[in-house]
This record gives structure tokens, C-alpha cells and sequence, in this order.
């Protein structure tokens, strides 16, 4: 089968991508230029991005392999921004590091690759490739800082763990294919009929298993705070949010098109999983006192309140699941994007203990206004984007009647506040005096602090005026293939 | 428009507050307090222009009536609106607003002495907020606000609060009091959204509008389930005995301006929550729980003064007579007689200075004493000038004393009640004794007694002396003539008890058969 012209067309963005990619190391090869590589990286992005606009006339369309429709022009938006983001932010934070800093971009985009593909796929291997596109290059960035130990056994841990998620991945994968002999998602669905057999559950299953395992969903949850912690701040915030972004959305359409994950025995079993991910991650999160460990455990509770959307799967789901993910993207971008501020430049392990921020206010006005209305949002309150999100999530679980769900969202909210609260007034409290690390004076001006600045900004208007938004993830709910 | 700007004024204001700051301390004052009386006056202004004791509530057969409205689309995907509405009590209760505003910005003048533009940018946000409150008819909008005005009032109570004993307790009463009322506000969100979705259901249109959802027909069940969860979260913010474990611990590490603005307005907020909202929207189940919430108003009123009579520091006390009051409140809400419920309105504002009289008394004592324990008081009489005067004034209000706005409305509340539950006022009439008897003590305690140090404290100045004068002015010109305000108010009051569904006898006539 051959690729048409308007395929390829289709495929701009992802091609875009790949070839930067593929311009940065040959520049790397020529000529070590950090801010120079940094800005093709973002120049390439950015063309990607304008490409995104193009292919809207021409989708909804088909590959073989992928699918262009609106959810996946939706993810890919919203990844190709966080790459973006996490290029500046990756710029200001490798500035003075006296490593190789210019491969960090490389990883970067190929990550960024991945997720492209990953949020298209249609059909199991490119689901598998996507996948292994996003992780491969970010266990390189989260290793990235190898000299500081806690860099090097995140990168590690991830490794280790991803690849036996992996394992359960291609054993559900091969299942399925057994059950079937298809290994397109429509050729699954069709074969698989109503009755979907014990293997064909089986495989499933895995397959859930293996996805869960990268979007931290609660028994597979282990690694996330250790990773988040130890990983250098622009991988850690990657890693949050466009490789979420990807897998959730790759997960959103294995649940909507195929029966097998309709099956009841499932459908429980993943809704007992969004009850355990929103409590667990939320109750673990209270303890902490390392901020990157709080936002790793808050993003575990962050995907529980998520999986309300795919276990409840009709109604508002999709519409919920695209505002959620814009909201939870933004917020993350925004609060991760302080933390490495802080911790910029480089300079020994990133500054994300509490103690750090105290009395940040005083210092920082603006970065920590930045923070505070993140951390409002995480926790849902009105006049942010987060509450316009779990405003959502209520109301899918309401609509649907599923009061434990209800119930459990709300018990992990009225938790979240606490520890939300308390790294809010940490903020302000009367600075201790001890030994301080700081965002450089000029951050405001910087890529970085622009990009947290703005994000804080969108927060805040999405929040009182989310319309737009609204409207926006609907046109790209309306626009799926089947 | 005008309803918008009541809004924005103070959110606009207290930014500027926040700016002020550059140029120090005492713009930033300047600027809340005059943003506060603009607030007081245009609130003023549209008293003395618009009708507000319209025709009584029997002729009023269409949908409810306002004043004024503003409407404009906010969320089109739900039916989501930017819609307010001034009816007389939601005017009555933004000019208490202003004027308490405005003397929470007067009490801390000389108390806040760090970071004042911030301080003031969130006392100012939480009166915005409190606006948005009273003015809000649709229920996105409602909640929206309900829980914004949370938010500052956190940071009120966690950075300028007095801290306890054992050091990080204003943190911990701060985080306690935005985890109960956040999470009620959630159940009030779900029952937003439930009653939405019925409607949703019924007509396959979404609206939050109130005019809309109140026609939405509900099965006996859901109704009662609905309701419950606009019950709790007003419950909490009441606050009614099982959930009011927040109240004490806020008040008494909140600085003074906090619990001026949280006795005097933010509990009110939850007073007007039930009258605009859970009683109007769900009447039959109301009417059925009815029982329950007056038993529970009986336990607060002698909860409350119970434990006030056994409170050693001065503000705790003051805040477990609040719960008693609220009890009364409760009572009187749930009776849903006019007479009765124009005894709430009453009762709300007198309660509003009585206790944001206390607080500030309290708030000067600290500054002079830089205690409020009382076991370190006692022998004051004498020696402050004219402050114990002062306090005997709101003591005997809070007691509720014939010719205070206190006594008025505790026995409106009383006598309104008795024609539909004459059990339950027998018994909260008792409550009247412990009132006398915890604030005879507060006295007794504070004033009187063995001295505890000689020589004599400050006098009040200009500032507070005018604070004070104003407060007893208002107690009494409502208690000896209350008219203006049950005018006002009536008609809205008529409302509700039309849509709460009890036929009063005689009683209306007493009332509303003056103009």
C-alpha cells in the first residue's frame, strides 16, 4: 500500500518533527552551539505546530497505521506545546552545565516523535512504536544529569520498570492477536464481536496494565515520585505532560473503539482503579515535603480523576477528557516550570525540597503568583482552568449516576487541598534565613519565565472565560474516527 | 451594569491596594476604605431609588421579581450565564457588607503592620467575593463565588493570624476551616449538577439559570438528596452543631478584621444560601427535613452558649455565642412564617454588629493587653477608658436586650415560630437564660473582679471611638425602629415564604399591612 500525497501532507507535522530531529544532530556533528540548537529546536517545533493548523482542513483521514482526526490533532497540540515549553525551560536550565548539553534537544524531539505517533496510532504497532519512541529518549533525559545519583537511578528505575510494563504491553498485545488475527484496532473490534473469550480479556487486560504503568495508575504507581524527584526539572515536566497527554489519548481510543475494554468485568475493574489511583495518590501526597515528589503523587490522583472519563466512556466523556487534559497540561507546565526555574541554572540537584520556597513571595512575587495559581488550580478552585475541569469531571460522574466515583472525587479533592494549601502558604510565610537557591534575576525576561508567565495567564482567563476552550475540544470531539 | 460594578469595585480596588503598597503603608489603608464607601454608598444610592417594598408577595404570580438584573452569556455549552439580581434582602445584606467592610479596614489601621497591601488585597477579595454571594442567581455563578471567597480568607487567617500556643495553629485553623467549607461546597456542587442534569433530562436543555431550575420537577426522593447537599454546605458555613468544628479555631487565631468579616458577613453568606436557594428550590423536601433543622438549630443555640460559658479566651467565646445565635437563625429559616423569616433578616444584621462589635472590642483590648485570656484580665472597669462602657453596650445587644436590633429579631423569630412549631420554641427560648449568662460572664470576667496589674491603659481614639459610636447607633436605631428594614426586605421575604409553601395566619398582617 502507498502513501498519497494528501497522507502525506496529513503526516506534516510528524515529519516536521522528525526532521529537525534529524537536523539537530547533524548540527551537533558540525558545530556544539547551545542557545543556537535550543532556538532551531523551538523553530521546528513551532513549523510543526503551524502545520497542525494546515492538516485541520484536511482531517479527518486515515493511513493504514494512523489515524488524522480530531483527537489526534488534539493530543498532538497540546504535546507539541509542552515540548515546546519544555525547550525553554531546558535552555534555561542547562545553561551552565558543563556536560554535553546541545543531545538534550535530540532526546527531546524524538520523545516528542513518539507522542505524535503514539496519539495517532490505529493500530497495535505503532501503538507499540510510539510508545517505545517516547520512552526510550526520556529515560536518556531523565539520566540526563548523570553525575548527580538521583538523576542516574531515575533514569534507571524508569528503565527497568517501563520495560516489564512493556513486557505486559506486547504479551497482551500477542494475545489479542491470537484471539483475532488482527492487529488494527477496527480489525480487532470487529473480530472480537460482543463475546470477547477469556484470552481476548486476557490480553486486554495486559494491555491496561502496560498503559497503566506509564500513566501511574495506582498499583503501578511506584515509580513515579522517585522519578519525578530525581529526574532534571525539563525531563520531569515532559514526562508529566506530553508523554501522558500521548498515552492517555492512545488509551482513550482503545477504550472507545474496541468492545474488549468495554467488557463489564473491565469496566469494574478499571473503575475500582480510578478510586484507588484518586485516593492513594492523593493520601500518599500529603507527607511529603520534596515539592517534586508532592506534584509527582498529585499527578497520580490527577489521572484518577481521568479514568472517571474512560470508565463512564459515553456522554460528555470525550469532551471531559479533552478540557481535563488541558487543564491538567497547562497547570503542570506552570508548576513544574517554576520548580525549574528555581532550580536554574543547573547547579547540583534541583532546589524542589518546601524549605526552598519558603518565603518565596518576598523574593519572587511574580514566580510565585505563578505557583499559586497552579497549585489553586490543581486543587480546583473557581477562577482557574482546574476547576473548569473538575467541574467536568463532576458533572460526567453525576450525568452517568456513578456516585462512588462522585464520591471518591470528591474525598481526594477535599485531601488535595491540604497539601496544596500547605505548599501555597509556604510561600508566604516569613523567610527562615537559610541557605537559598533562586531563579537569576532576569528570569522574567528569559524564554522560561515568559513561557511560566503565560501559562499562569491562560490559567487564569481559561478559568473565568472558558468558552473557547469549550468550544474548541468540542469541533475536535465531533471530528473522530470511529 | 451597576450590579457588575458592586462586584468589580472591590476586586479592582484591591489590586490597586496591592500596588499602593510601593509608596507605604498608609495608601493602601486609604484605598480599601475608600473603596468600601463608594461600595456603601452606590449600595445606598439604589436603596433610596429603587421600590423595594413592592407589592406583597400574594399578587406576585409570575416568576420571582428583582429589582434589578444584568444578564449576559458566560458558558453557552451548559446555559451558563453571568446573571445578577437585587432583591431587597440581597441589597440589605451588600450594604452590611460595605459598612462592615469598611470597619474591618478601620480596625486594623494600627494592627497590621506587615505586608499591608497584600492583607489588603485579600480582605477586599473576600468582600468581593462575599458581592458576588448575594448578587449571583445563576448556580454556576453562585458557586463559583461561594468558593472563590475562600481562598483569601485562607491567606487572612494563615499569614495574619494570631498564632496559639503551640505555634503553627493559625496555619492549621486556617487549613481547617477551607477543607470544611471546601468540601460541603463540593456536595452543593454535585447537587447543582444533579438538579442540572434532571432538568437536563426533562427538557434536554442545560441551564444553571435559578428562575429556570426552579420549575424543574422532582421526584420526592432526589429533591430530599439535592437538598441535603445544599444543606451541608450551608450547614457548614452556618455553622450547625455536628459540622461547626472549623468555627472556633478560625476566630480565634484570625486577626480582627477576619472575624469581623467572618461573624459579621461570611456567615450570613449561608443564612441567604438557604433563603434564596435551598428553601426556593426545593420546597417539599424542605419542608419535610424541616423538623431536623430545628432540632439542630435547638442543640446549636445551647451547644453555643454552653461551651461560650466555659471559654477562657475572649474571641472563642464570642464565637461559640455565634453559634447560638445562628441556632435562633436556623430556627426561624425553617419555620418559614414571614414574620419569622423577616425575624432572620433582623437577626442576621443585629447579630452582623453585635458580634463585629465584640471582635473589635476584643481586637482593642489585645492591642492594649496583648492578651485574650481572660483568666489574665478582670479589674479593667475603670482603667480603659470608655471601652467597658462600650462593651456592656453590645454585651447587653448580644444578649438580646429590648431596644437592641438583637432582641427584635430573636423574638420575631420566636413569635413567628410558634404558630407552626410551638414545641421547639418553648424549649430555644431557654436559651435566652444562658445568653444572660454567658455574657454576664464575659463581663464579669473581663471588667470586674480582682485586678490583675495596675495602672491604666490608652482611651480609645478618634478612629475607634467612631467605630464603636456607630456600631451602638445602628443596634439601636434598628431595635427602636426596625420598619425601614422589614420594608425593605418584605417582599422578598413574602417570596419565599410563598414558594416555601406555609400558609401564615394572621401574622403577615402585622407586618405587611403598614404601607
Amino acid at each position: 500500500m502507498t502513501l498519497t500525497a494528501t497522507q502525506l501532507l496529513a503526516l506534516m507535522p510528524l515529519i516536521l518533527v522528525c526532521a529537525t530531529a534529524i537536523g539537530v544532530m547533524l548540527a551537533i556533528a558540525w558545530r556544539r552551539h547551545h542557545t543556537g540548537i535550543a532556538t532551531f529546536t523551538a523553530v521546528g517545533l513551532n513549523l510543526a505546530l503551524l502545520a497542525l493548523i494546515g492538516v485541520w482542513f484536511m482531517a479527518p483521514l486515515t493511513t493504514p497505521l494512523l489515524a488524522i482526526d480530531g483527537l489526534a490533532l488534539f493530543s498532538a497540540a497540546l504535546i507539541l506545546i509542552a515540548a515546546l515549553a519544555c525547550t525553554t525551560l531546558a535552555h534555561a536550565y542547562l545553561v551552565h552545565y558543563d556536560g554535553p548539553r546541545e543531545e538534550f534537544y535530540l532526546l527531546l524531539l524524538c520523545a516528542t516523535a513518539g507522542g505524535l505517533v503514539l496519539s495517532a496510532s490505529t493500530h497495535l504497532a505503532t501503538l507499540f512504536f510510539g510508545l517505545e519512541l517516547v520512552s526510550m529518549p526520556l529515560y536518556g533525559m531523565l539520566a540526563y544529569i548523570y553525575r548527580e545519583r538521583r538523576s542516574l537511578e531515575a533514569g534507571i528505575k524508569y528503565l527497568v520498570l517501563s520495560a516489564a510494563a512493556t513486557a505486559f504491553l506486547l504479551f497482551g498485545m500477542a494475545l489479542l492477536f491470537a484471539e483475532t488475527g488482527h492487529l488494527d484496532f477496527a480489525g480487532l473490534t470487529s473480530a472480537l464481536g460482543d463475546d470477547i473469550g477469556v484470552w481476548g480479556l486476557a490480553g486486554a487486560a495486559m494491555m491496561i496494565i502496560g498503559l497503566g504503568f506509564k500513566l501511574s495508575v495506582v498499583p503501578f504507581h511506584m515509580w513515579t515520585p522517585d522519578v519525578y524527584e530525581g529526574g532534571p526539572g525539563p525531563a520531569a515536566t515532559f514526562l508529566a505532560t506530553a508523554s501522558k497527554v500521548a498515552v492517555f489519548t492512545v488509551l482513550l481510543r482503545l477504550v472507545m473503539a474496541s468492545p474488549a475494554f468495554q467488557a463489564s468485568a473491565l469496566h469494574e475493574v478499571l473503575a475500582v482503579l480510578a478510586v484507588l489511583t484518586m485516593l492513594v495518590g492523593n493520601l500518599l501526597a500529603l507527607t511529603q515535603s520534596n515539592l517534586k515528589r508532592l506534584l509527582g503523587y498529585s499527578s497520580i490522583a490527577h489521572f484518577g480523576y481521568l479514568l472517571t472519563a474512560l470508565v463512564i466512556g459515553d456522554g460528555l466523556s470525550v469532551e471531559a477528557t479533552g478540557v481535563y487534559l488541558v487543564t491538567y497540561m497547562l497547570t503542570t507546565l506552570g508548576a513544574f516550570g517554576v520548580v525549574t526555574l528555581i532550580s536554574s541554572p543547573y547547579g547540583g540537584s534541583d532546589a524542589a525540597a518546601l524549605h526552598h520556597y519558603r518565603g518565596l513571595f518576598w523574593r519572587r512575587p511574580y514566580l510565585t503568583a505563578v505557583l499559586t495559581i497552579t497549585m489553586l488550580s490543581m486543587a480546583g478552585i473557581p477562577f482557574t482552568a482546574g476547576f473548569i475541569g473538575k467541574f467536568y469531571i463532576v458533572a460526567l460522574g453525576v450525568e452517568a449516576g456513578r456516585w462512588w466515583l462522585v464520591g471518591a472525587v470528591i474525598a481526594g479533592s477535599a485531601i488535595g487541598l491540604f497539601y496544596y494549601l500547605r505548599v501555597m502558604v509556604t510561600l508566604y510565610l516569613a523567610e527562615a534565613g537559610m541557605q537559598r537557591r533562586d531563579a537569576p534575576e532576569d528570569w522574567a525576561v528569559q524564554a522560561g519565565g515568559l513561557m511560566v508567565l503565560v501559562v499562569a495567564v491562560l490559567v487564569i482567563v481559561l478559568g473565568i472565560y472558558p468558552a473557547p476552550m469549550i468550544d474548541g475540544v468540542r469541533l475536535v470531539s465531533a471530528m473522530m474516527v470511529g | 451594569m451597576t450590579l457588575l460594578w458592586l462586584i468589580l469595585i472591590p476586586f479592582i480596588g484591591g489590586l490597586l491596594c496591592w500596588q499602593a503598597e510601593r509608596f507605604g503603608p498608609m495608601p493602601p489603608r486609604w484605598i480599601a476604605l475608600g473603596t468600601m464607601l463608594i461600595e456603601l454608598l452606590i449600595t445606598l444610592g439604589l436603596w433610596f431609588q429603587g421600590e423595594y417594598h413592592l407589592a406583597n408577595a400574594g399578587t406576585a404570580s409570575e416568576a420571582v421579581r428583582w429589582s434589578m438584573e444584568w444578564r449576559m452569556p458566560w458558558i453557552p455549552r451548559f446555559g451558563i450565564d453571568v446573571h445578577l439580581a437585587l432583591d431587597g434582602l440581597s441589597l440589605v445584606l451588600i450594604a452590611l457588607t460595605g459598612f462592615l467592610g469598611m470597619l474591618a479596614v478601620l480596625c486594623s489601621w494600627n494592627e497590621i503592620v506587615k505586608r499591608v497591601g497584600f492583607f489588603h488585597l485579600n480582605l477586599l477579595w473576600i468582600l468581593g467575593g462575599v458581592v458576588g454571594v448575594f448578587l449571583s442567581i445563576d448556580l454556576f455563578l453562585f458557586f463559583f463565588f461561594w468558593e472563590m471567597m475562600l481562598v483569601p480568607m485562607y491567606f487572612l487567617i494563615a499569614l495574619w493570624g494570631h498564632s496559639g500556643s503551640e505555634g503553627r495553629t493559625r496555619i492549621r485553623a486556617a487549613t481547617k476551616f477551607f477543607i470544611y467549607t471546601q468540601a460541603s461546597g463540593l456536595l452543593m456542587l454535585v447537587s447543582i449538577l444533579g438538579l442540572v442534569f434532571v432538568h437536563h433530562a426533562n427538557t434536554g436543555e442545560y441551564s444553571f439559570d435559578y428562575a429556570t431550575l426552579m420549575q424543574t420537577s422532582l421526584s420526592e426522593s432526589t429533591a430530599m438528596w439535592l437538598m441535603l447537599g445544599f444543606f451541608v454546605a450551608f450547614a457548614v458555613k452556618l455553622p450547625v452543631v455536628p459540622v461547626h468544628g472549623w468555627l472556633p479555631d478560625a476566630h480565634a487565631q484570625a486577626p480582627t478584621a477576619g472575624s469581623v468579616d467572618l461573624a459579621g458577613i461570611l456567615l450570613k453568606t449561608a443564612a441567604y444560601g438557604m433563603l434564596r436557594f435551598a428553601l426556593p428550590l426545593f420546597p417539599e423536601a424542605s419542608q419535610a427535613f424541616a423538623p431536623v433543622a430545628m432540632t439542630l438549630g435547638v442543640i446549636g443555640i445551647f451547644y453555643g452558649a454552653i461551651l461560650a460559658c466555659g471559654q477562657q479566651d475572649m474571641k472563642r467565646l464570642i464565637a461559640y455565642t455565634s453559634i447560638a445565635h445562628m441556632g435562633f437563625v436556623l430556627i426561624g429559616i425553617y419555620a418559614g412564617t414571614e414574620l419569622a423569616l423577616q425575624g432572620v433578616v433582623v437577626m442576621m444584621v443585629a447579630h452582623a454588629f453585635s458580634a463585629a462589635g465584640l471582635f473589635i472590642l476584643s481586637g482593642q483590648l489585645y492591642e492594649r493587653l496583648s492578651t485574650r485570656d481572660m483568666r489574665q484580665m478582670g479589674g479593667l472597669w475603670g482603667r480603659l477608658g470608655s471601652l467597658p462602657g462600650f462593651s456592656l453596650c453590645f454585651v447587653a445587644a448580644s444578649l438580646g436586650m429590648p431596644g437592641t436590633a438583637n432582641f427584635l429579631g430573636e423574638f420575631l423569630i420566636l413569635f413567628g415560630s410558634f404558630p407552626v412549631a410551638p414545641g421547639f420554641v418553648a424549649v430555644a427560648s431557654f436559651g435566652f437564660v444562658l445568653a444572660a449568662v454567658y455574657s454576664l460572664l464575659l463581663m464579669q470576667r473581663v471588667y470586674f473582679g480582682p485586678a490583675q496589674g495596675e495602672g491604666v491603659f490608652a482611651d480609645l481614639d478618634r478612629r475607634e471611638y467612631l467605630m464603636m459610636l456607630s456600631l451602638v447607633g445602628l443596634v439601636l436605631l434598628f431595635g427602636l425602629y426596625p420598619q425601614p428594614l422589614l420594608d425593605t426586605t418584605g417582599a422578598a421575604m413574602g417570596e419565599v415564604q410563598r414558594l416555601f409553601g406555609v400558609v401564615s395566619q394572621s401574622t403577615t398582617l402585622l407586618l405587611t399591612g403598614a404601607p
